[in-house]
């Protein structure tokens, strides 16, 4: 770990002063362990895990998050288990009680990929030194990109909670060095690695999340589900985000986030829409999946997670017809 | 605890005697010691290619860094003993010289050792070291290079690589069922909770070193060869292990250079692997490739079997493991046929991991027994049955005891087996696809030599020193209850002392062979002491004269027989001496040379595949055992859930991924590489017979801790095919094997 500064801030706009040159801390669930292995060197951490950022509050425009309340707080909250239940099930899906203690929701959005050629730093990685090459593409590939990879990067997010927020059409609010804030939806937060897959996101240097406004009349109903080897303390093979409502028998409003299979979570847009109006039934769910998946491209060891998510696609959208809202695999 | 009891204390289910220290951190693991004087951090900086030489490194930066106080390398690293040299010292007691020369011997070797006052200040002074390699196209993949495979001078666990009995290739032709397959078993870390870690100190010119390590003896040889020292002179220190599996058999890089760094700085250093550090600077069971051929008749009866393995060796360190030799001990058959080729290859140490042979043998060889069985059209708990040998096909040998058909028949009432052939894909529980699964479990039971030391003092309280270690298994409380046992004492005025090289040397654990061997030498040394009492008792009263040293029992400070009683201060006052002080040493009888001896078990499992993901789940692990007589059996209860555990992992989600383009593992955390959670145990039962093989030792008992593993891995695997139809031909078995199964069955 290189010797750096260490900073607390006492509010977002200390904190963004302070962060120009560094890197913010919140949980330190995944920062920490890249720190310890060089790959993460930031010269000063901004502890921003003290900030009254740990607030949820309930309003017109939806619910408020604030970007230090930690994953086992929201998933928790009673507002979040009845209104949003698919952002609880992914949340607990999600790592284990320890880290979900410690994490935050401003850092699980940030936190970095899971591919194994990242953390090794005797591989090339685009990601972790640019230009270096891509040791995954003809390697051990099997957790890697289905959608949207290029040839600079096959790396995946790994979060469970961002799939969620970009199905519900969360919205990430951001304090910037120069005092100025934006709204970003959730669904634009992360970007495709195209040639510069160092940038996992669209935030600027010293760009602090404060907030994550969760709109106030998601569709009714939820689902999501992590397809995962291990039952529990496991990234996602694939995983998926679904919400819609049913109104005359037709589907309405429906949102779709895959998980697991892209540099970010990936709203399956063609399969919305084909489904958005739509009565449901086998035949309409399968041509969704094949709309989403058509585009996708296998890696070699992960070929079958376009087989997979296309039947995860199908099972969601049964599942959810059906009125069951989650499931505990 | 009345006295009545107290004649019995083998077999109760006591709670370990070192739990409250464990739980509330007191118990001192070998990185948590701490001596008169403050250690130093060491930190192991890692190869970062597979095969080649060090072209150059530099080590300024890091010298410079703050707090730093030694950086080693090939360049200056003090002269040791040659890699592997002392080599009839046994691979754990050879030399392990680490920094060497400039060779790199396989990726995540270590070029470079850091030394600082923190671990931190250590850590980031190796990111700072330099270095630059010719790299060398290096071997990563026996079976990539099977052209250069051999067999190996010696095997882990059988006594010759190649064997068979009959004509293996006459009668396979001749049988009309056969099954013909090939496996693939996956390279895995053991993954123990402690890392491998130490603290060594130096006091003139004797080194004293604080280690996770399973056989002090060995460590010992081990590290004075490498640093051409006397064993006298080293000592080792080991009373708390947190989990073995086989890892800590021998020593491991961090060990060397610890006292490597710590003679030059005069100063202790300690150091603990990381995670990461493991997967190359820790021992690991490497990938096998093997071939199974079965025949059989119609009716289901064994006609043949061929066992074959490929696998890798690291070069230098000689450790092939018997994946196939099982095969000659299962079931009865007209010719049985192993072989075993080893490639040498520039990967990490290879070496034992639970169940070493037996774990990844059954894996396989049940797994085709059940396939055959399915062909034959006969039940699978049937066809074992109806193989059962008379005698130990591969040597003719009698068993000492063949308990697996009770095994068999015991684990189906309580599992609820329902008997008939295998029919795939037949049951459904909502959107889960059902199937059951079989195997039998067979594991060798081995004694070693072993020593034992007690001193009985006069206030009636007795001590054993042995250089004996617990690594998690219960080993404290169990010889504890042997002591009480053979002296007819209270196991409350008994104090164990382990895992120190001062004391009696025994075996270690490893190879299921700790209880047996050394209960067997503390039960020795407690009738030694029983002969002592009496004829001391004898010389000061003629009463005692004739007795039978067997009926003397230990009341608090005072010895009786019938209605004699004496103080034991008063026979120490009257002869001399402070302690009743006794030594034994045992070894191995003959039946274990003229007898075919094993434990047994047989595994039921039941797991449920998703329809929709082809997700695996196992919902329920039944194993009904037999492993001699029974020490302790909340102990064994846990061991041999613990192996069950472990063969959940094997069946469905261990591996180390290697890439073999650099030799280099990658999946190097616990996040990536996946034993077991909470939440992939389901129900597991477990069930022991109540055994007693006087073959074995005169405690009746046999090996406990590999057993568990053996069998559970096939029998979830034939409840995958049962559910799915998939049979499982590498592991672990994932969803993307099964997912075309369950897409034929359900669309």
């Amino acid at each position: 770990m290189k010797p750096f500064d260490y900073v607390r801030a006492g509010s977002a706009q200390d904190a963004v002063r302070a962060g120009a040159e560094g890197r913010f801390l919140g949980g330190g669930t995944n920062l920490v362990d890249l720190m310890k292995l060089e790959i993460e060197k930031p010269d000063r951490l901004v502890d921003v895990s003290r900030l009254a950022s740990d607030e949820i509050e309930d309003g017109v425009e939806g619910l408020r998050v604030g970007a230090g309340v930690s994953n086992s707080a929201l998933a928790g909250h009673p507002l979040v288990r009845e209104r949003y239940p698919l952002l609880s099930t992914a949340l607990l899906s999600g790592a284990t009680q320890q880290l979900r203690n410690k994490a935050t929701v401003g850092g699980n959005f940030l936190q970095r990929t899971r591919c194994q050629y990242f953390y090794d730093v005797f591989r090339a990685c685009n990601k972790r030194v640019p230009g270096s090459g891509c040791d995954a593409l003809d390697g051990i590939n099997r957790f890697h990109a289905i959608l949207g990879a290029s040839e600079r990067c096959i790396a995946v997010h790994p979060s469970d909670m961002a799939v969620a927020m970009a199905a519900l059409d969360a919205t990430v609010e951001t304090l910037k060095p120069d005092g100025s804030t934006r709204s970003i939806p959730a669904r634009s937060l992360h970007r495709l690695p195209g040639d510069t897959p160092q940038f996992d996101h669209v935030l600027e240097t010293g760009e602090l999340i404060t907030h994550v406004v969760l709109p106030a009349s998601p569709p009714k109903r939820q689902f999501y589900r992590k397809v995962r080897d291990r039952s529990s303390y496991a990234f996602a093979v694939v995983s998926i985000a679904v919400a819609f409502d049913l109104e005359g028998g037709r589907i309405a409003n429906v949102s779709i986030a895959l998980g697991g299979v892209a540099h970010k979570p990936w709203r399956a847009d063609r399969a919305e829409s084909v489904l958005e109006g739509g009565s449901p039934s086998a035949e309409l769910f399968a041509m969704a999946a094949e709309a989403e998946l058509a585009r996708a491209v296998g890696q070699g060891h992960n070929d079958f997670k376009i087989d997979l998510s296309k039947r995860l696609i199908v099972a969601a959208l049964r599942d959810l017809s059906e009125g069951k809202r989650e499931i505990a695999a | 605890m009345n006295q009545q009891d107290s004649r019995n204390w083998i077999g109760k289910p006591l709670d370990r005697v070192d739990g409250p220290a464990k739980v509330t951190g007191q118990a001192t693991y070998a990185a948590d010691y701490r001596g008169a004087r403050a250690a130093s951090i060491g930190f192991i900086v890692e190869a970062g290619i597979g095969k080649g030489r060090i072209s150059s490194i530099d080590t300024t930066a890091a010298e410079a860094s703050d707090g730093v106080l030694l950086v080693l390398s090939h360049k200056n690293a003090p002269e040791q003993a040659p890699f592997g040299s002392h080599k009839d010292a046994g691979r754990f007691g050879q030399s392990h010289a680490a920094l060497e020369n400039d060779r790199v011997k396989y990726h995540g070797a270590p070029v470079a050792f850091v030394v600082a006052e923190t671990l931190e200040q250590a850590r980031h002074a190796a990111h700072l070291i330099e270095v630059k390699y010719d790299i060398e196209a290096g071997v990563f993949d026996a079976e990539a290079h099977e052209e250069d495979a051999v067999r190996p001078d010696s095997l882990d666990g059988a006594d010759e690589a190649d064997k068979e009995t009959g004509n293996f290739e006459k009668t396979f032709d001749k049988a009309p069922v056969t099954v013909e397959a090939e496996y693939h078993t996956p390279a895995q870390h053991a993954s123990a909770m402690e890392p491998h870690a130490t603290v060594a100190e130096w006091s003139e010119g004797k080194l004293t070193v604080h280690m996770a390590i399973q056989i002090l003896s060995d460590a010992r040889k081990g590290l004075a060869h490498t640093l051409k020292m006397e064993p006298g002179d080293v000592r080792i220190v080991s009373p708390f292990i947190g989990g073995g599996f086989g890892s800590k058999l021998g020593i491991h890089n961090e060990a060397v250079l610890a006292a490597l760094a710590a003679r030059e700085l005069d100063r202790p250093v300690r150091v603990a692997q990381t995670r990461r550090n493991l997967f190359s600077n820790g021992p690991h069971r490497t990938e096998h490739r093997q071939r199974l051929k079965l025949g059989a008749d119609t009716d289901g009866r064994l006609l043949a079997i061929s066992h074959d393995s490929l696998a890798a060796m690291a070069r230098g360190y000689p450790f092939a493991e018997a994946a196939g030799g099982l095969t000659q001990s299962s079931y009865a058959a007209l010719a049985i046929r192993m072989r075993h080729r080893i490639v040498e290859a520039d990967i990490p140490k290879v070496d034992s991991m639970r169940a070493p042979g037996e774990a990844i043998g059954t894996l396989t060889f049940e797994s085709a027994i059940d396939e055959l069985a399915e062909r034959c059209g006969v039940d699978p708990v049937q066809f074992r049955l109806l193989n059962e040998p008379e005698t130990e096909p591969g040597s003719g040998k009698p068993f000492s005891t063949r308990p697996l058909a009770r095994c068999l028949s015991e684990g189906a009432a309580s599992f609820g087996w329902r008997s008939g052939p295998v029919r795939p894909g037949g049951k459904r529980d909502g959107r889960w696809l059902v199937g059951h699964g079989v195997a039998a479990a067979i594991r060798s039971n081995n004694i070693e030599p072993a020593g034992a030391e007690a001193s009985l003092s006069r206030d009636g309280r007795l001590t054993l020193k042995l250089d004996m270690t617990d690594i998690g298994t219960g080993t404290y409380t169990i010889l504890g209850q042997i002591a009480a046992e053979a002296l007819g004492m209270q196991a409350g005025m008994i104090e164990v002392r382990l895992g120190d090289s001062d004391f009696a040397e025994t075996c270690g654990s490893g190879g299921s062979f700790g209880a047996g061997s050394t209960g067997t030498a503390v039960h020795e040394a407690c009738q030694n002491i029983r002969a002592d009492i009496l004829s001391r008792a004898a010389r000061i009263d003629a009463g005692w004269s004739g007795v039978n040293s067997g009926e003397l029992r230990l009341d608090g400070d005072r010895v009786s027989v019938g209605d004699r009683s004496l103080p034991l201060g008063d026979i120490l006052d009257a002869v001399g001496g402070e302690t009743f002080h006794c030594k034994a040493h045992i070894k191995a009888g003959d039946a274990h040379e003229t007898m075919a001896q094993y434990s047994y078990g047989a595994l039921f499992a039941e797991v449920g595949v998703d329809t929709d993901t082809a997700e695996i789940r196992l919902r329920r692990l039944l194993g009904v055992f037999d492993a001699g007589r029974i020490l302790n059996r909340k102990t064994a209860h846990s061991q041999l859930m613990g192996g069950m555990i472990f063969g959940i992992g094997a069946a469905l989600l261990e591996e180390s991924l290697m890439d073999k383009r650099y030799g280099a593992f990658m999946n190097r955390d616990l996040a990536e590489y996946h034993i077991a959670v909470n939440r992939d145990v389901p129900r597991l039962e477990v069930h022991m017979l109540d055994g007693f093989d006087r073959h074995s030792n005169p405690l009746g008992s046999k090996g406990i801790g590999e057993l568990g593993i053996c069998g559970a891995g096939p029998a979830i695997a034939n409840a995958v095919y049962d559910a799915t139809g998939h049979r499982a031909r590498k592991f672990p078995v994932h969803i993307e094997d099964v997912l075309p199964a369950v897409s034929r069955l359900v669309g």
